[in-house]
């Protein structure tokens, strides 16, 4: 039977939650990787390796990997520095496909690893693109920094992959970082910009198929049918424009869920009612999903990296809150359960399925 | 030979390090390199990545004395090497 990892990167610490193929009855490990602050961590199903992106206070970024689901751990930060004085705050984000582990940096960069995360070397800055001439001054960067805030790597060409910088917008890449074209047009911005192809805050890209993607965006939600080129916003009938978290149903790529949030400073589920919201027809109808969730004070947050989809034939999707617990549906977003209750504040979660 | 006392954040970083350690360095600098060559990926975890300065939550102490990369060191010297109080 199938083994059902889910990976929760928390301000303390990485944690692995573990079941079967019916994803009801859940155990928990963990904190793993010292206790620091794990900003993403997922499954690398090539080499069977977790790895999970961790930046102490006091010690400073490194990559974390254990070969055998967490029992044991190392570390490296070989090769995780800019050479030309810029200063490396933070590891954000990991994309691991084709052999090769990404991994995203505040200041803005994409670093590499060839040999299992041993080592890593800098593949790109994006320098020279609209933006990027302010988004290395800590006073130009939203609250977080953390950054290139999302990768997504393309499952078939390990030279196509789309990178978020957070609230400056989208890149995508044809040619493993050389170059760089921003594919945001037809985002909203409430705001004054600087640049006509940037400007935008793009909280999370999720991707159906070769051309369609979605995504959670400060200012709505948003779908392209042409892989990027051209956005069109989704968001009438939901509760709020705002959000971060979302997932894709890996089998229909008219189904995606988001969890609306107030978009003011407390960012957390409306009215205290836990839910999240999906969509079966592309976004043109939203539906509220809350069988399971809380409906009274439940002043849940969740964030970018924080909700996934599993890969089953009926699919589960997982959510972990800033206040430490983890709701998973096993049957497409019928119904939720909650699977950890009491972990520290939640910064990511990615499941993965093991033959 | 400086007398070396590190932050207990460190040592279950690297197999076999241990809180105290005896260091023959002529500066702290001198002592990290010393430290980096049999526990590689030391000295990331006490400077700036790719940058020659001590991370900001990371102190050192030379006789008490708040101190840099570049002080130097006795021959017996204790040093202190502080988890600064941050985070929550």
């Amino acid at each position: 039977m199938s083994r059902t990892l889910v990976l929760i990167g928390t301000r303390k610490g990485c944690f692995v939650l573990e079941s079967d193929a019916d994803r009801r009855d859940w155990s928990v490990r963990g904190p793993f990787c010292e206790s620091w602050p794990v900003y993403h961590a997922v499954y690398d199903y090539e080499s069977g390796a977790i790895f999970a992106a961790a930046a102490s206070e006091w010690h400073g970024s490194a990559i974390w990997r254990s070969s055998d689901l967490g029992e044991n751990w190392t570390h490296s930060s070989e090769g995780l520095a800019y050479e030309d004085g810029r200063r490396f705050s933070k590891v954000s984000t990991l994309a691991s496909r084709h052999g090769r582990l990404l991994v995203g940096a505040e200041a803005p960069g994409i670093f590499e690893s060839r040999d299992g995360g041993e080592t890593f070397s800098l593949l790109t800055t994006l320098a020279g693109q609209p933006g990027s001439e302010g988004w290395d001054d800590p006073a130009n960067q939203p609250p977080g920094h953390l950054g290139i805030s999302g990768i997504e790597v393309h499952p078939d060409d390990e030279s196509r992959f789309w990178a978020i910088v957070q609230g400056v917008g989208l890149w995508e890449t044809a040619d493993s970082g050389a170059t760089w074209t921003p594919r945001n047009r037809g985002l909203r911005a409430d705001w004054p910009r600087e640049h006509e192809e940037v400007g935008f805050c793009v909280h999370k890209l999720v991707r159906a198929d070769d051309t369609r993607m979605f995504q959670q965006n400060h200012v709505g939600m948003h779908r392209t049918d042409d892989g990027g080129a051209t956005w069109t916003e989704i968001t009438e009938g939901l509760p709020s424009e705002f959000g971060f978290g979302a997932a894709v149903n890996p089998h229909d790529r008219d189904t995606f869920l988001v969890v609306p949030l107030d978009p003011g400073h407390g960012r957390t589920m409306p009215e205290g009612r836990a839910a999240v919201w999906m969509t079966r027809d592309a976004g043109s109808s939203w539906q509220r999903s809350d069988r399971g969730l809380p409906q009274s004070d439940a002043h849940l947050g969740v964030l970018r990296q924080a909700m996934c989809n599993d890969t089953y034939d009926v699919p589960g999707y997982y959510f972990g809150t800033s206040t430490g617990q983890i709701f998973a549906s096993a049957d497409d977003g019928g119904s939720w359960q909650e699977i950890a209750s009491y972990l520290p504040p939640i910064s990511s979660v990615h499941a993965a399925v093991i033959d | 030979m400086a007398d070396v006392h590190l932050p207990r954040t460190l040592t279950p970083l690297f197999p076999d390090l241990p809180r105290r350690l005896d260091v023959d360095a002529a500066t702290v600098d001198d002592a990290i390199e010393h430290l980096e060559q049999r526990w590689p990926g030391l000295r990331d975890r006490l400077c700036e990545s790719g940058r020659p300065e001590i991370r900001p939550h990371i102190h050192f102490y030379v006789d008490r004395e708040r101190a840099a990369l570049d002080t130097p060191l006795a021959s017996a010297s204790r040093v202190d090497v502080i988890a600064a109080i941050s985070g929550g």
